[in-house]
């Protein structure tokens, strides 16, 4: 008994002391000054991972528009399609991508139906990055039809989310936002990315440069050559009907800001539409685009005055600046359009061969030249990112919660406590001392497992010491119970035990159980709240149990085994 | 020693249909209140839903000096936001939360803008045209002229985003019951667990009803509350159910209604002083907890006392109900054949008890 007691003790304290230095322990060499009320209150700062609705800071959930992709795909695929048709000499009618709901495919209408299996089977070796393992041919009349696959479909579009996840990080980190957290978010196929960031409450212009897709690409119009002045339209109903009516998939009716107005907010936003003034038609294929950027700065065409008046320089790795030469010497004279997400910034004309470097002119500001030669840096975005959610919290918000959430708590605790020794008596203390050791090893446990104490896990720790006391209650009615049964008070303290332990396993069980189903499929936020809670929990088994039995049998060897009345 | 419940010695299972008339009549004023809602064209939702569920945007700003309600509105209104709640924040001077509806109907505008970019601009734009209104950035101090504004705080959740918080928080809640429903089926007997899991909808219930017919908002916080107060009143369940089953185990002759009032009363004492004390936390909640937690700490209030009232007052009636009906239906059987192998001797009286008993004290031991 006496060694069974020595043992009990010596768990104990160690377990509390390792708590203790676990949660107000500092994680540098310990000064004096980390000892005064002012130190352990930054120390336990420093331990506890804060959540954002506590710290303040921006919670950004977005979601890749992956249909966006999967239609652009189809469509390049189209017009690569169409011109391999055409070099090869095949006699086609047309070919169109259709994408409608959440299939994509390639209709090529041949003009002759004997000719069809032919093209089938020989032309797509012909097209430049056509992957067979996209694409499942069919055959109906004059018709075939490549339709892509339900795995591709999954593939690309998840490739598209984590190329979007990589490309956000790189502009994130440019950013210099510090200690971000960046990650996959929901199910695979919600295709959602979660963004947080502590510290920033206002994220307008870091949201703006992220979503820019910054797609770069430079283009031929068609037009005569200069000297001629180039042809625009004042409408896209004008530039539309000079290709017949019907734009074929080889060409494109692009948006022209002849005036690019400087945007306000220092994000490259493309302006409204409905503002441009004049339209142009180019060839598509682009003849490069922003995959093959090297390098893109901003930098002021008129140092000196001040902050208007920025343009983008860009470089193109080697392979680009192979095709771009080749075109540009071939095409002297010609317009080129240098567009950005699917509006012409410029169109100059090609005075003569250039090979691997470029700009964009278009009276930027400082600031918005720098988000776009960032954005641009960093690549383009598969396919549009939209914002599903937003929640921000300014730190004056965050510290009033901590501030309420700890008061409440603390009130609540300070009444329960209360309660407990008036109705208990010296029984009561020893509940005490099991719930300040239950709140201090449940803090211990955030702290080791990194977890996040956010405003739902304060409610969670608010719920276990709930459940504390109730262990406690259990366990003091049942010693009553045995003591009003005749039982001396040694045989009533272990009746007591033994006969609530099994009722504490069940409730403790039953609630760790629906907890486990919280934290696995609920949002973080309730997740904050199960793993305080589940924290509280486990510590609760520990301390109404083991320690507050302890304590008991302290007091009776104490007495020697002679104790005839308990205070309780 | 100072005891407030002894020897308590009541006949609750005598007055079950009261209890359970009591709590009908609350979740049918509840569904009658969503439903009336619901039907009247032109009405209110039948549920307060808040914009986590919902979708809409919520600005907290804070103002040097509060401008009046309606000259915010005014102010919004001028920048084509109708609709606008304007909540004043009692116990902050200068806070107010601006409340703007849904403006996107799933898609992204043209300009690639959803909800949860038009929100913030447009009111950070309203409440400059206020006169006086200069934005500062929400760790400035004010300066000493004028009337200028922070926004300390915005939620902005898009209608798609909405609908899936509002799925996973409904499926989550589910879930967890039905965990609940394994182990304490595991652990008891089915109906024990069904019954524990009736009372615990009962509970949800009657909470979603005082929601519903005071319009209170539903919103994430709520759901936290829902899923803490399913743990206490299952907590609470479960101690009635082990006293029963302890009870069952001693003494074999007397019936299950008579055990189960005797096991209601000799938990009485423990029932009060532990519901009483949950229930002083939560109060202290409810006034203490501020703002962001008022949802959180009122749906915790009602379901407590649902919580502590339908573990006598519902679960209970319902699983002596069940439990006596299976056990008529197993003796009326021929005593061959029906019977698995778990029964022992002693099971012969009392079928459905004896090999959970054996069950039971094994895993005691």
């Amino acid at each position: 008994m006496k060694k069974n007691l020595l043992q009990r003790v010596i768990i104990i304290a160690a377990v509390t002391l390792l708590g203790l230095w676990v949660v107000i322990g500092p994680r540098h060499r310990p000064t004096l000054a980390d000892f005064t009320p002012a130190g352990l209150n930054n120390t336990l700062r420093e331990n506890i991972n804060l959540g954002l609705d506590l710290r303040g800071g921006s919670h950004l959930v977005m979601q890749v528009q992956v249909r966006d992709y999967l239609t652009r795909l189809s469509n390049d695929t189209a017009v690569s399609v169409q011109n391999a048709a055409r070099e090869q000499g095949y006699d086609v009618k047309e070919v169109r991508p259709e994408t409608e709901g959440n299939d994509y495919r390639v209709v090529l209408v041949a003009n002759d139906p004997s000719k069809v299996s032919e093209i089938r089977d020989q032309l797509p070796n012909r097209v430049s990055g056509f992957d067979p393992n996209i694409w499942t041919a069919g055959v109906s009349g004059n018709t075939l039809t490549w339709e892509m696959t339900d795995t591709a479909k999954t593939a690309l579009a998840n490739r598209a989310t984590e190329d979007a996840l990589k490309i956000i990080d790189t502009r994130i980190n440019a950013l210099g936002v510090t200690e971000p957290t960046l990650q996959a978010h929901g199910s695979a196929s919600a295709h959602q990315i979660l963004l947080q960031m502590p510290g920033i409450d206002d994220p307008e212009r870091i949201k703006q440069l992220l979503k820019s897709e910054s797609r770069l690409e430079l283009m031929k119009v068609v037009s005569p050559s200069n000297p001629s002045p180039m042809t625009s339209y004042p409408t896209e109903e004008a530039a539309r009907q000079s290709l017949g009516g019907t734009v074929p998939s080889n060409r494109r009716i692009l948006a022209y800001d002849e005036r690019n107005e400087p945007t306000a907010g220092g994000a490259p936003t493309p302006p409204k539409p409905g503002e441009p003034t004049a339209w142009v038609v180019v060839e598509t294929p682009a003849v490069v685009d922003g995959s093959e950027l090297r390098s893109a700065d901003a930098v002021s065409n008129n140092p000196g005055a001040g902050d208007d008046g920025y343009q983008i320089n860009f470089t193109l790795k080697p392979t680009g600046a192979q095709k771009f030469g080749a075109w540009t010497a071939a095409n002297v004279g010609a317009y080129m359009a240098v567009v950005l997400n699917d509006r012409v910034q410029s169109a100059p004309f090609i005075k003569s061969q250039i090979t691997d470097s470029g700009q964009i002119s278009g009276n930027f500001t400082k600031d918005s030249a720098n988000g776009l030669a960032l954005t641009l840096r960093s690549g383009a975005l598969p396919a549009r990112i939209i914002y599903l959610e937003e929640r921000t919290v300014g730190p004056s918000l965050g510290a009033d919660s901590i501030r309420a959430g700890v008061t409440a708590s603390l009130v609540g605790l300070a009444l329960v406590v209360l309660t407990m020794v008036v109705y208990y008596r010296w029984s009561g203390i020893n509940a005490v001392v099991a719930l300040l050791l239950n709140t201090i090893i449940t803090l211990a446990g955030l702290i080791i497992f990194d977890a996040t104490l956010t405003l739902p896990g304060i409610a969670g720790i608010v719920l276990g010491i709930g459940m504390a006391v109730d262990s406690n209650v259990l366990i003091f009615e049942r010693i009553r119970e045995e003591l009003q049964s005749g039982k001396t008070v040694a045989s009533a303290i272990d009746a007591g035990f033994d006969r609530a332990f099994v009722t504490i396993i069940d409730t403790h069980v039953t609630t760790i159980v629906s907890s486990l189903f919280l934290f696995v499929f609920g949002t973080s936020l309730i997740r904050g709240f199960a793993v305080t809670l589940v924290l509280g929990l486990l510590a609760n088994l520990f301390t109404a149990v083991y320690v507050s039995r302890t304590i008991f049998m302290w007091e009776l060897s104490r007495k020697q085994g002679r104790v005839e009345t308990l205070s309780i | 020693m100072f005891q407030i419940l002894n020897n308590v010695n009541v006949d609750w299972m005598k007055h079950r249909k009261v209890f359970i008339l009591i709590s009908v009549v609350i979740m049918l004023a509840g569904l009658g209140s969503a439903l009336a809602r619901y039907l009247t064209p032109g009405g209110t939702e039948p549920f307060n839903l808040g914009i986590d569920f919902k979708g809409g945007t919520v600005v907290t700003a804070e103002f040097k000096q509060r401008p009046a309600p309606e000259a915010i509105r005014d102010a919004l209104a001028a920048k084509g936001v109708s609709d606008v709640i304007i909540q004043p924040v009692t116990d902050k001077a200068g806070v107010v939360l601006i409340r703007l509806p849904q403006m996107e109907t799933g898609e992204a505008t043209q300009s690639g803008d959803t909800q949860v970019d038009i929100g913030r601009k447009t009111v950070a734009e309203g409440l400059k045209t206020l006169s006086g209104g200069v934005q500062i950035e929400p760790t400035q101090e004010f300066p000493a002229e004028g009337n200028a504004f922070r926004i300390i705080g915005t939620d902005a959740v898009g209608a798609v985003a909405g609908a899936a918080l509002r799925n996973q928080a409904v499926a989550v809640t589910l879930l967890a019951l039905v965990g609940i429903l394994l182990y304490i089926g595991f652990r008891f007997e089915w109906t024990y667990g069904a019954a524990a899991v009736l009372a615990v909808f009962h509970d949800v219930l009657v909470t979603l009803a005082f929601f519903s017919i005071f319009q209170l908002e539903v919103n994430l916080t709520v759901i936290a509350a829902l899923l803490t107060l399913v743990g206490f009143s299952v907590n609470d369940t479960i101690v009635i159910f082990d006293r029963i089953r302890e009870n069952l185990r001693m003494h074999r002759r007397s019936n299950l209604y008579d055990l189960t009032n005797e096991s209601v009363n000799q938990t009485m004492s423990r029932t009060v002083i532990t519901s009483g004390l949950v229930f002083l936390s939560v109060l202290s909640l409810v006034l203490f907890g501020g703002q962001v937690l008022r949802g959180f700490s009122v749906a915790l209030f009602i379901g407590i006392i649902a919580g502590t009232y339908s573990t006598i007052g519902i679960a209970s009636p319902i699983m002596v109900w069940w439990q006596q009906r299976l056990e008529a239906g197993r003796a009326a059987a021929p005593p061959s054949g029906t019977r698995g192998a778990g029964g022992g001797g002693g099971a012969r009286q009392r079928p459905t008890t004896g090999a959970r008993d054996a069950k039971a004290s094994a895993a005691a031991r």
